[in-house]
């Protein structure tokens, strides 16, 4: 990992345990693809319509629709994905699907089994760095993935400080690599 | 007893406290309880609400075999795991609040009686209150009658506090469920030590004594008269504040001096005299500060800023400490005659002084200001437009100052427009600060970038008036009477508590918006502290605030104000006194009954929004031991546990039937314990749901569900997934919505249950199970 990569809230800091560094879009594809039971969670942030996340939303279902991958959308997230036509698998809060992700023997919101992969996106950024410290010292099988635009340590995986545009570009590489338009 | 003195028979001897033999009550299980003695019950709602830690970072930092590393299995050199350490940090933080506010309790009691002695009585309401100190007596088994019998509580607060305190030291407790208990407890101690602190000034003070319209006062950044000198006091304990009222009114200066207040010792003062103003909440410290409003500040203790000192310097403002727990670095002063301090501080000989003496504080405060504040003329430091767009074109978009913000504002972008002479973006920031100006400590070119968004928001500032009531203090038993039985049958749908500060853009248009929803509702919204200022910082498109347009008292539909931080008490006294004066049951001494009836009938919720302190934990804390779920805006995730329940796991929501001993399926009612609302919208839905319980008759609980599905509807944009959870038999299905619901009932493979009269306390069953 570059040693100039840190916390973008800068006294967040993690500890021993840092996630790595996603320096390409493609580690994304790769995590992806090896994951048996991938799941996205997605906050409100996905629904803002400022420069940052105006293209949140689509990229969600773009995600959804390569991969099939269910997506939990968190406090009223789901009202604007509904809008799109599109239906999350489900709506719950952040605290509640953290804290069913943490458990090895949930077995999914389609009674499956456990998930081996939760990426994030979307959550306030402090909130997402508990929950993600949560999942990192109390989950036995899973790894996440933060895909929001800045370093969240406590993730397996995290992109670093991007700007805007770097950001986009990555989720249009994933969404391709992915077999997604 | 035979010593070399004498043979005595029949000598009894007596060690601990006096018993009130005139109490007919009989006296319960836990009387003063130690902190094992209600370890069951905790963990009765701990397991039905299990935690979910958070930690802040990987490793512990509290001892010198540290830092130890707790990722993953690993264990610290104390032995002590990760879930053990989040769980310790937790009771760290309820063990302070509750010290903060049973300190505060014992330097205001200890205050009053030298200054009115110990039979000073106690009075919260005359005849409209028979249970006077229903947390007291539930925890205590005392009723206390005058100032002096308030010390046995505090005794025992102080005391299972430092225990509490003391089990989080290395090599000490070693299980994260005891942890967690020992917080409850810590909680518990907090919520006396809170009740004795109202009660004792409620009672000398001669505050609105459970008044439904206590007055209206004034609040806002600018509400005081600025041709007149201005003390500023601070903080949350209110004698110094009255010292200075006191004096005014001795001197007959009250319209000559204005004084106004910020965070709680401000709601006080406005209880003391309708002379006082508030000027706004914990996060307007530092604005009101640099604009050089305040000739004179007085502090007193707790959510003071640190540097307050450092900045009234820069406006040329003295500043008196009053506290012991925040002396600044000033000279103990207490003993100098007045005048040399007056003069010590006009002349700037000295940028404060500490006086340990309320009294002398009003008189010392009331001469200086007089005399300051002609040489000050309202000195100020906030920026002129042309300086912050020089700073604006130096500004070199490192960013710092976005990623110290708590709240990521775009403070770069704005600084960019200010480069422009756009001033906009900065004012909007302004709006949506919490005020913390960590973006000025992180700003390589040492920018003053709070001040800069004073001075782009300082227009809108001026228009900030506003009207709220008074802080009442207790609830009337009259008015429970009239609400207990419809609260606990479910039919008003809940009582939300909005308490604590609301540090979070746009907090004070979200409670406002909250309490609202709620009163319109037909709930019953009860606030306190800086939440209940921030609820009356929303005007109507007829200038009207909240308290002017609903009733402030305990009914369906009332929006009312306890008071300060410690009238939180208040409301869980409500709860209390229901089940008391509803239920006919015993209070004295009789904690676990009396929670398991709450956490099963009284439909209440709890709210704090903002970003907190260590106090907002302990009052969390005590509420959770009663059963009351607790949702905390996102920042509350920092508190770095939730108790959360599990709906998809029925085995967890089953309760005694007291008729029968049966065990009933009864739902995830109250789902949490503990949760993170992470949007205004999803707190809304979420309190909604929260006021679900057990005990709901089919037509309390069909009202609830009609609201939760309404809100859901609204702010979700469908239906709840898990009504069928809710639906205990068809007449619980909201009339207007049966065709649908009873479909999704088909599709989930819904059965009917029973309606229990619930209970987790197996001796609460009346029959005895075979």
């Amino acid at each position: 990992m570059s040693a100039k990569v840190t916390p973008w809230q800068t006294a967040e800091i993690a500890g021993p345990q840092k996630a790595l560094v996603i320096m390409k879009p493609e580690v994304v594809v790769a995590m992806i693809k090896r994951a048996k039971r991938p799941i996205l969670v997605v906050g409100h942030l996905v629904t803002k319509n400022d420069t940052e996340n105006k293209n949140s939303l689509d990229y969600v279902i773009r995600l959804n629709k390569a991969t099939g991958i269910p997506v939990v959308a968190t406090a009223h997230t789901a009202r604007e994905l509904v809008k799109q036509g599109f239906q999350p698998a489900a709506s719950m809060s952040a605290m509640d699907i953290g804290n069913r992700l943490k458990d090895a023997s949930w077995n999914g919101l389609d009674g499956k089994g456990p998930y081996d992969l939760a990426l994030f996106m979307g959550l306030p950024y402090y909130m997402e760095f508990v929950i993600l410290s949560g999942l990192k010292h109390f989950s036995t099988n899973l790894k996440t993935i933060s895909l929001n635009r800045y370093y969240n340590p406590h993730a397996s995986w995290s992109f670093p400080n991007l700007k805007v545009e770097a950001w986009n570009q990555s989720f249009e590489t994933i969404i391709n690599k992915l077999g997604g338009k | 007893m035979k010593t070399n003195v004498a043979v005595v028979k029949n000598l009894d001897v007596s060690i601990g406290k006096i018993v009130d033999e005139t109490w007919e009550e009989p006296e319960g299980p836990t009387p003063f309880p130690s902190m094992t003695d209600l370890r069951d019950w905790d963990f009765k709602l701990l397991n039905k609400y299990k935690p979910f830690y958070l930690p802040f970072c990987d490793v512990c930092c509290l001892c010198t075999f540290g830092k130890c590393d707790l990722s993953g299995d690993k264990r610290g050199a104390c032995g002590l795991n990760m879930a053990a350490q989040q769980s310790r940090i937790v009771l760290l933080s309820c063990s302070i609040g509750a010290a903060t506010h049973t300190a505060h309790a014992r330097h205001l009691v200890h205050h009053l009686i030298e200054k009115y002695g110990e039979d000073a009585p106690l009075d919260q309401g005359g005849l409209n209150i028979d249970i006077e100190a229903p947390v007291t007596r539930l925890v205590c088994g005392i009723r206390p009658k005058t100032l002096g019998d308030l010390e046995d509580a505090i005794d025992w607060a102080e005391q299972e506090v430092t225990h509490c305190l003391s089990a989080t030291h290395t090599g000490q407790e070693g299980s994260n469920i005891d942890f967690e208990s020992k917080a409850f407890h810590a909680g518990m101690a907090d919520q006396v030590g809170m009740e004795i602190a109202d009660i004792a000034q409620i009672s000398v003070y001669n505050f609105p004594k459970a008044d439904p319209e206590a007055p209206l006062i004034e609040l806002g950044y600018g509400i005081a008269d600025l041709k007149k000198p201005t003390i500023l006091v601070i903080g949350h304990n209110v004698p110094s504040s009255v010292g200075i009222i006191d004096y005014l009114n001795k001197k007959k200066l009250l319209n000559e001096v204005e004084v106004v207040g910020i965070c709680c010792t401000a709601i006080d003062i406005t209880r003391y005299s309708t002379a006082a103003k508030i000027v706004g909440p914990i996060s307007w410290q530092l604005r009101y500060i640099r604009s050089g409003l305040a000739d004179l500040i007085v502090v007193d203790e707790q959510c003071i800023r640190a540097d307050t000192l450092e900045e009234a310097q820069k406006v040329h403002t003295p500043v008196i400490a009053s506290s012991p727990k925040n002396c600044l670095g000033l000279k103990n002063s207490t003993d100098k005659p007045s005048n040399e301090l007056v003069s010590s501080m006009v002349d700037g000989k000295v940028p404060g002084v500490l006086i340990l003496d309320p009294d002398k504080v009003g008189e010392v405060a009331v001469e200086t200001v007089m005399k300051v504040a002609p040489k000050r003329n309202k000195f100020k430091v906030i920026p002129e437009k042309e300086e912050i767009i020089e700073a604006g074109k130096a500004c070199t978009g490192c960013n710092e100052c976005m990623r110290a913000c708590p709240n990521n504002q775009p403070i770069p972008e704005a600084m960019k427009a200010a480069a422009k002479g756009d001033l906009n973006p900065l004012a909007a920031i302004l709006e949506e600060c919490v005020g913390c100006a960590r973006c000025d400590s992180a700003c390589p070119n040492d920018f003053a970038l709070h001040s800069f968004m004073v001075k782009a928001g300082e227009k809108d500032c001026w228009d900030e008036k506003f009207k709220m009531r008074a802080g009442r203090g207790a609830i009337q038993d009259v008015e429970i009477r009239e609400v207990g039985g419809p609260i606990v049958l479910g039919e008003i749908p809940g009582v939300v508590a909005i308490v604590g500060c609301a540090n979070y853009p746009d907090g004070n248009a979200a409670v406002a918006e909250i309490a609202e929803e709620f009163a319109k509702r037909r709930f019953i919204v009860a606030l306190s502290g800086c939440a209940a200022m921030s609820a009356a910082m929303v005007k109507d498109e007829e200038g009207k605030t909240l308290y002017e347009k609903y009733p402030g008292g305990f009914e369906a539909g009332g929006i009312l104000n306890v008071g300060s931080c410690v009238s939180n008490p208040h409301i869980a006294g409500a709860a209390i006194k229901i089940a008391s004066i509803f239920a006919k049951r015993n209070l004295r001494a009789n904690y676990e009954e009396i929670a398991d009836y709450i956490h099963n009938r009284v439909g209440a919720v709890g709210l704090a929004w903002g970003a907190m302190s260590q106090k907002a934990s302990s009052i969390a804390s005590g509420f959770w031991r009663l059963g009351v779920p607790v949702i905390v805006g996102p920042h509350g995730s920092k508190y770095r546990r939730m108790l959360l329940g599990r709906a998809d796991k029925k085995e967890d929501w089953y309760v005694y039937d007291a008729r029968t001993g049966d065990k009933v399926y009864v739902g995830p009612t109250p789902e949490h314990l503990f949760a993170t609302a992470e949007t205004k919208e999803e707190a809304i839905v979420m309190i909604a749901k929260l006021c679900m319980r057990p005990n709901d008759t089919t037509k309390g609980r069909s009202m609830k569900l009609t609201h939760y599905i309404d809100l859901h509807k609204r702010y979700y944009g469908v239906m709840p997934d898990d009504i069928h959870l809710f639906i205990r038999n068809k007449m619980d299905i909201p009339l207007t919505m049966k065709p649908e619901i009873l479909k999704i009932l088909e599709e989930k493979g819904w059965k009917e249950t029973k309606i229990p009269d619930p209970t987790l306390l197996k001796r609460m069953i009346r029959k005895k199970v075979e």
